[in-house]
């Protein structure tokens, strides 16, 4: 396997980590303004609390390897998606602000605000993070250096937004199964319980349109299972995932529903991969103005030695990952440190 | 209107660059501190220490979140606005950025959150270890991200290839020499220096927030051992920072000398004076209101009173930096540095004969003091980017043979033109200088509410105090040692809880 394949699979581990471990977050964030009780936003906010910072440096770091690795679509990418990328970082920045100081007064109008603000930037977060996959799905329009071409407005096209839309469900649904193993025993967790059923019927409603919304508008999207037959294991699996949830929910197995949603975003992040390769943006005017793993990337030596950073890197950050996910493992408790 | 792509990019990476900068450099400083009293924590098991690491605990915390979100901001924003430069540079610069990521991001926030909300479910043994490693883990992105940026200044370990891609040629710069790019020329000098920096405002940090105690007359011993202990840090790294500062400054006058020329307003090469206060007009090329010291900028430069200074006159005009700029921060902080020092050493001898706790006055200085290495840190940088234009990747001027800077017929210096990037050709072309505008203002909007909501919560566990324990007077022994204090041993742990200190009074 080439340099350039690992490092695209590489981007893909860390897209689908951040997709993973950010998108409970952004669920959680999303359900808040269901929370019935002040105590109830304060367990929800704490269920997160240690957490959510270690999840947003996912995406740090593939923002920097995707600079490392492939710079031209770093580039083109960001420098494109221009407005919408700065309305992300405000949303990013502002939920951010939200956790760190809704409980800091006990004001019910500054937590209102708060809460406002924590539940707004995540929908707004998790929608813009799926109208970017959309938009990448369809490609955009490049010149022969690989330059953006088209216009803002542009990106805010029915495919792009319901990609967002899908997003927004699935990351609430992540969000709900996360909260009922996080929530301690009480009212709030027989809540979320009956949460998970819509969120899931939701989602699963959405999925069958995108599903098929792709397979119409976007041929480019289905090309590689024709090189690559083992694609379609992907596709079972992601079926098989969604259709774990309610299972096991019914069956009151919490861990087991939240490994099933793992899956499910790990599989659709996967999917959208085999859709790209070997492009990392699609030119939507002109094919062959595609920035792909081979046009765009760093020089092979960089590549190397970039690898190396992670060889050696990669082992301690799953490690402190886990200790700091073993460290807070169990049920929230609110405490004196809590926000 | 037409709107200036360029100078609105330069002005949203000064907002944000320059906000995110009040906290690295508060935390990196903290953090030392952290590590010493949790240290000594675990060494004595005595209470003061605790109480101390907690309270100082919370006020990083909260500064390192504000570190961390205005950081996201800076990862993104190559990409965003400075595309051309993304794609010259991602070779070399991407990496050190990719590698911040992997080896300092996942070890700060990570164990960032064990050292907020792990109190109760770590062992202390394990807390102390999550302390050091967001301590270290700050300081790796101090290396990292300097790497980086002192390539930009300072290129080395790169090649300058030309390739054809999509029938269109693209020039950009790779690695050749992985360590000679992560020490380049300037990179261990600017690093010893933004350490330094970092120490001495994580230091009047402390002192700061200790004195405005004494004056109140709360927390007094806890204010008392605090303010002792960052006194000496403070000293120490005051006087480093001069030492740094001259080396640096070596460092400027070999490889960037139209930055050092515009930092002293030195228009005419020859003797180099020392500016203690002037104005400069780059216009009519000359100094009013000047007062120097003959011959220091040489003795500075080259350690040599006689020796000659390359002036702005040997440098194209196209490739001046702002001279007023780069002239005003780099004083600004020189002045504050000198500043520093007078004020440490007068706050040292007053401890040494005991009276410095009595000096009402002094402590009040030192209240609104810590203003001054906030400043300091934020102009140093100033100092060295503004320096750096018109440049965005500063190329090496042109040597002879026997490595000395060689001057062309008309006797100007000469870069190595190809291994430059101008920033006026690196800004994204997609973007519009509307949409930079409106980020502008979004940023500013939401970074006025982030520093609103600092201040607030600062001020609002500043006003909490830390968590008092019974403590025994006079029983210092030395300086290193007053910076905690010593308990009754017939003090419990849980005594250090009781919120008033009640226990004994």
């Amino acid at each position: 396997m080439d340099l350039h394949v690992i490092w695209f699979i590489l981007l893909g581990v860390l897209l689908g980590g951040y997709a993973v471990l950010d998108g409970f977050d952004f669920g959680v964030g999303i359900l808040h303004p269901l929370a019935k009780t002040d105590h109830d936003r304060r367990l929800f906010l704490n269920s997160i609390g240690p957490i959510w910072d270690g999840n947003e440096v996912w995406l740090v770091v593939f923002g920097g390897a995707l600079f490392a690795a492939f710079p031209d679509a770093y580039a083109t990418v960001f420098s494109g998606f221009y407005l919408a990328f700065m309305l992300l970082l405000f949303a990013l920045i502002f939920r951010a602000v939200s956790i760190e100081f809704r409980s800091k007064m006990k004001s019910t109008g500054w937590r209102r605000a708060w809460d406002f603000g924590f539940f707004f930037s995540s929908f707004l977060a998790s929608f813009l993070f799926g109208v970017a996959v959309g938009n990448g799905m369809m490609g955009m329009p490049l010149n022969r250096q690989g330059i953006f071409i088209g216009d803002f407005i542009d990106l805010l096209n029915p495919y792009a937004l319901m990609a967002g839309a899908v997003t927004v469900a699935m990351f609430a649904m992540h969000g709900a199964i996360y909260l009922f193993l996080k929530l301690p025993q009480g009212e709030a967790r027989d809540r979320v319980r009956g949460w998970m059923w819509h969120c899931w019927g939701i989602f699963l409603v959405l999925y069958i349109i995108g599903t098929m919304y792709t397979l119409v508008a976007i041929p480019r999207a289905t090309v590689n299972f024709r090189y690559y037959p083992w694609a379609a294991a992907v596709v079972l699996l992601n079926v098989l995932a969604i259709a774990n949830i309610p299972r096991s929910v019914h069956r009151n197995r919490p861990i087991e529903a939240f490994a099933s949603s793992t899956v499910t975003i790990l599989c659709l992040v996967g999917l959208f991969g085999i859709a790209l390769f070997p492009n990392l943006v699609m030119a939507s005017n002109d094919p062959a103005n595609a920035l792909t793993i081979y046009n765009a990337a760093s020089s092979a030596g960089t590549l190397w030695r970039m690898l190396i950073i992670v060889i050696i890197g990669l082992p301690f950050v799953l490690a402190y990952t886990a200790a700091v996910y073993w460290t807070f493992r169990g049920r929230v408790e609110l405490g004196e440190h809590s926000y | 209107m037409d709107l200036d792509v360029v100078f609105l990019s330069r002005i949203q990476f000064a907002l944000t660059i320059m906000f995110h900068y009040l906290f690295p450099p508060l935390t990196i400083g903290m953090g030392v501190v952290l590590m010493y009293l949790e240290g000594m924590y675990l060494r004595t098991r005595e209470p003061i220490y605790e109480m101390a690491a907690k309270f100082w605990t919370t006020l990083f915390a909260v500064s390192f979140a504000m570190g961390v979100a205005t950081g996201i901001v800076m990862e993104f924003q190559f990409g965003t606005n400075w595309a051309p430069y993304s794609r010259f540079v991602g070779d070399v610069f991407g990496s050190a950025l990719a590698a911040e990521g992997i080896f300092a991001f996942f070890l700060e926030s990570g164990f960032l959150a064990i050292l907020v909300f792990g109190w109760e479910k770590v062992t202390p043994r394990f807390h102390f270890f999550a302390t050091c490693l967001v301590a270290i883990g700050s300081m790796f992105s101090a290396v990292w991200i300097i790497v980086a940026n002192s390539w930009q200044q300072t290129p080395a370990g790169h090649k300058i290839v030309t390739m054809v891609r999509n029938g269109t040629p693209v020039t950009r710069a790779e690695t050749a020499d992985f360590w000679a790019v992560v020490f380049n020329p300037s990179t261990i000098e600017r690093l010893t220096h933004t350490l330094i920096g970092a120490f001495v405002l994580g230091s009047f940090f402390i002192m700061s927030i200790s004195a405005w105690y004494l004056l109140k007359g709360r927390h007094e011993d806890f204010a008392r051992r605090s303010f002792s202990g960052a006194l000496i840090f403070a000293t120490i790294a005051s006087l480093a920072a001069l030492i740094s500062g001259h080396s640096n400054a070596q460092m400027v006058a070999k490889y960037q000398p139209a930055k050092l020329a515009a930092m002293e307003g030195h228009f005419t090469t020859g003797r180099g004076d020392l500016t203690v206060m002037g104005i400069p007009h780059p216009a009519e090329r000359k100094m009013t209101m000047h007062l120097a010291l003959p011959g220091m900028l040489s003795m500075l430069a080259h350690n040599d009173p006689n020796a000659v200074v390359i002036g702005l006159d040997k440098v194209p005009r196209e490739f001046w930096p702002p001279v007023g700029i780069t002239f005003y921060s780099f004083h600004i902080m020189v002045g504050l540095g000198m500043y520093f020092i007078a004020l440490t050493l007068l706050a040292c001898f007053l401890r040494w004969r005991g009276t410095l706790f009595d000096k009402r006055w002094l402590l009040r200085i030192f209240v609104v003091s810590v203003i001054g290495p906030f400043v300091a840190n934020e102009v140093g940088w100033v100092t060295a980017e503004v320096g750096r234009q018109p440049w965005i990747v500063h190329p090496n001027v042109v040597r002879d043979v026997s490595g000395n800077i060689a001057f062309d017929a008309a006797g100007m210096i000469q870069y190595q033109l190809s291994e430059g990037l101008l920033t006026r050709n690196a800004v994204s072309e997609s973007i519009k200088g509307s949409h930079v505008l409106a980020s502008i203002i979004m940023f500013s909007f939401i970074y006025l509410l982030l520093f609103w909501v600092w201040l607030y919560v600062l001020n609002d566990k500043i006003q909490k105090g830390p968590q008092p324990v019974k403590i025994l007077g006079d029983k210092r022994k030395g300086w290193l040692s007053a910076s905690a204090a010593r308990t009754l041993h017939e003090d419990s742990m849980s005594e250090a809880k009781d919120p008033f200190g009640n226990g004994g009074a």
